[in-house]
């Protein structure tokens, strides 16, 4: 098959060529550092605007299912301005210091949750080329680095010395310990499946058609069970124990405010966009596009189309279906998500990895 | 003395993996430990990310920042047992405990000064790849590892069994 398509838009002569000129002028290590000066930089900018614009897609996706308008009076039609007005407001609020808490632990907290959602969030496949921490365990050391945020909840319940915080956080410790099986099985699955835990790799060996059609029964079967696993493990949707407004107030982050109330904020917002970047990278083939076979003139379009807004585009489809779900079903109690992890998702994905390595065994992928 | 960019993180990390155990057994507080021992762990991980060992940083982050730290502060938190551990110390087991330390520098700096360092042991930048480890894990040749392996597949089933067998209502 003619894979040409996949250097029209590879970034990576780009940054080559950038690399090569900041050596000229200068040693290596200062042009390294400087590099990942401006990296890290466009990867905060990146993470404040996508939160924004998740923001206020929530909101406006959950008034479309409530039948309500939603934000339509600040910055003209729509109300586009809304967040950000909302952003500046919690940016001018002071950040309260409690009493008889234990200062460090609750300053901490906020900023291991970011932690852990920055260092996932830097592993997604932006387009050819411009993977940010590439190595060659990518998707293991995605699922190692968002169990950092478990610690940063259980911190923040302590920290605040109150029982609403505390119990949110057992209970959403507990829940996110439980579903991190599910979504390890079904990542393990998928890696089976491409051969590869190298992202990048595994968005290359979809060049030929996107995991999901390549795996047909046991990878739809796992992209479900990955996006109800992923949803708990943003504890968002039907999964909200931690924060079960109705019960527990706002759950670990009652206690916070100002920025640091907004770090918990962002990082679940972005924890959606993660986990619905992953499942795109591991189902939907990350920035490839899409092909379908017979269609030369259909399929060649589709090429000039650049891997960016097909991954954004994939990732936004897939946050858009976990909106969905969240506005849709009601919350679960504590006792039923754990039930419904141990007794039914976990086998279920232990025999989805099971059928899969059957599968790929003996070549019944395609 | 030359020293590269990786040289200066390694020594900032040491650094910080030597401040942060020092607080991890100084605080009072369990929980603050606990933290600070996840410092501690994700230093070593830096470490093992700086040698080109990726897979093991990750496996680190995994169990131990990820898995066992989770593990002691849900502990903690359920048994409500962080009140202020500074306990009085009597002389007798300060005296053993200083004569332990001294006796432990000892025996390493010997260890260091006689085998000196090496320079230049890892290659540096090349990562591992996951496959050779793989192979390494399950192989039953020389230098590969499949008799620990399972062994500790035993040992973890071993202790759930234990752990069923003291939760369980009678």
């Amino acid at each position: 098959m003619n894979q040409s398509f996949l250097d029209y838009y590879n970034l990576e002569p780009l940054l080559v060529r950038i690399h090569e000129a900041l050596c000229s002028v200068m040693p290596e290590w200062l042009a390294l550092t400087l590099e990942g000066v401006v990296v890290g930089v466009i990867i905060i900018a990146l993470y404040a605007v996508l939160a924004i614009v998740l923001i206020y897609m929530e909101r406006k996706v959950c008034a479309a299912f409530q039948c309500r308008i939603g934000p339509n009076r600040v910055g003209g039609k729509g109300g586009t301005l809304q967040v950000f007005a909302d952003v500046l407001k919690i940016l001018t609020k002071e950040i309260i210091a409690l009493k008889n808490s234990d200062k460090f632990l609750y300053n901490l907290a906020p900023y291991l949750v970011i932690l852990a959602s920055f260092l996932t969030f830097s592993c997604l496949p932006w387009n050819n080329g411009a993977q940010i921490l590439h190595m060659n365990i990518g998707i293991f050391f995605v699922l190692a680095a968002s169990s950092i945020g478990i610690l940063g909840i259980l911190l923040a319940g302590w920290g605040s010395n109150s029982k609403y915080t505390l119990i949110g956080a057992v209970r959403s410790g507990a829940m996110l310990i439980s579903y991190e099986l599910s979504i390890g099985i079904t990542v393990l699955s998928m890696v089976v499946m491409s051969g590869t835990m190298d992202i990048h790799g595994i968005v290359m060996s979809q060049a030929d058609g996107w995991n999901i059609f390549k795996g047909h029964i046991p990878a739809i079967a796992a992209f479900v069970v990955f996006l109800i696993a992923g949803n708990a493990e943003a504890n968002r949707g039907p999964f909200d124990l931690a924060e079960a407004e109705q019960e527990l107030t706002a759950g670990y982050h009652t206690e916070y405010s100002g920025m640091h109330f907004g770090f918990f904020y962002l990082a679940e917002y972005l924890n959606l966009f993660i986990t619905s970047g992953i499942a795109a990278t591991l189902f939907l083939g990350g920035w490839m596009p899409l092909h379908i076979a017979g269609l030369d003139g259909f399929n060649a379009v589709m090429d000039y189309i650049p891997g960016i807004v097909w991954f954004m585009g994939k990732t936004f489809l897939v946050v858009f279906l976990l909106m969905w779900v969240r506005w849709t079903f009601p919350r679960l109690r504590i006792d039923q998500v754990l039930t419904f992890e141990w007794k039914y998702l976990m086998p279920l994905a232990l025999v989805i990895l099971i059928v899969m390595t059957v599968c790929k065994v003996y070549g019944l992928v395609f | 003395m030359e020293i590269n960019l990786q040289e200066i993180v390694f020594y900032v990390v040491a650094a910080f993996i030597a401040v942060c155990s020092v607080l991890a057994v100084t605080t009072g507080r369990l929980l603050r430990a606990a933290t600070y021992l996840l410092f501690v762990l994700f230093g070593t991980a830096a470490i093992y990310g700086l040698l080109g060992y990726t897979f093991l940083g990750a496996v680190q982050l995994m169990v131990y920042a990820g898995g066992i730290v989770v593990l002691y502060v849900f502990s903690i938190l359920l048994t409500r047992s962080d009140k202020d551990m500074r306990d009085k110390i009597s002389k007798p087991k300060l005296v053993s405990v200083v004569l332990t330390t001294l006796v432990g520098c000892a025996l390493i700096l010997f260890l260091i000064f006689t085998n000196g360092f090496v320079l230049d042991a890892i290659p540096q930048g090349v990562e591992l790849n996951v496959k050779e480890i793989g192979m390494a894990l399950i192989g039953g040749d020389k230098y590969e590892y499949v008799l620990p392996f399972e062994l500790l597949s035993v040992l973890l089933l071993a202790c759930m069994i234990g752990g069923v067998l003291i939760a369980r209502k009678r």
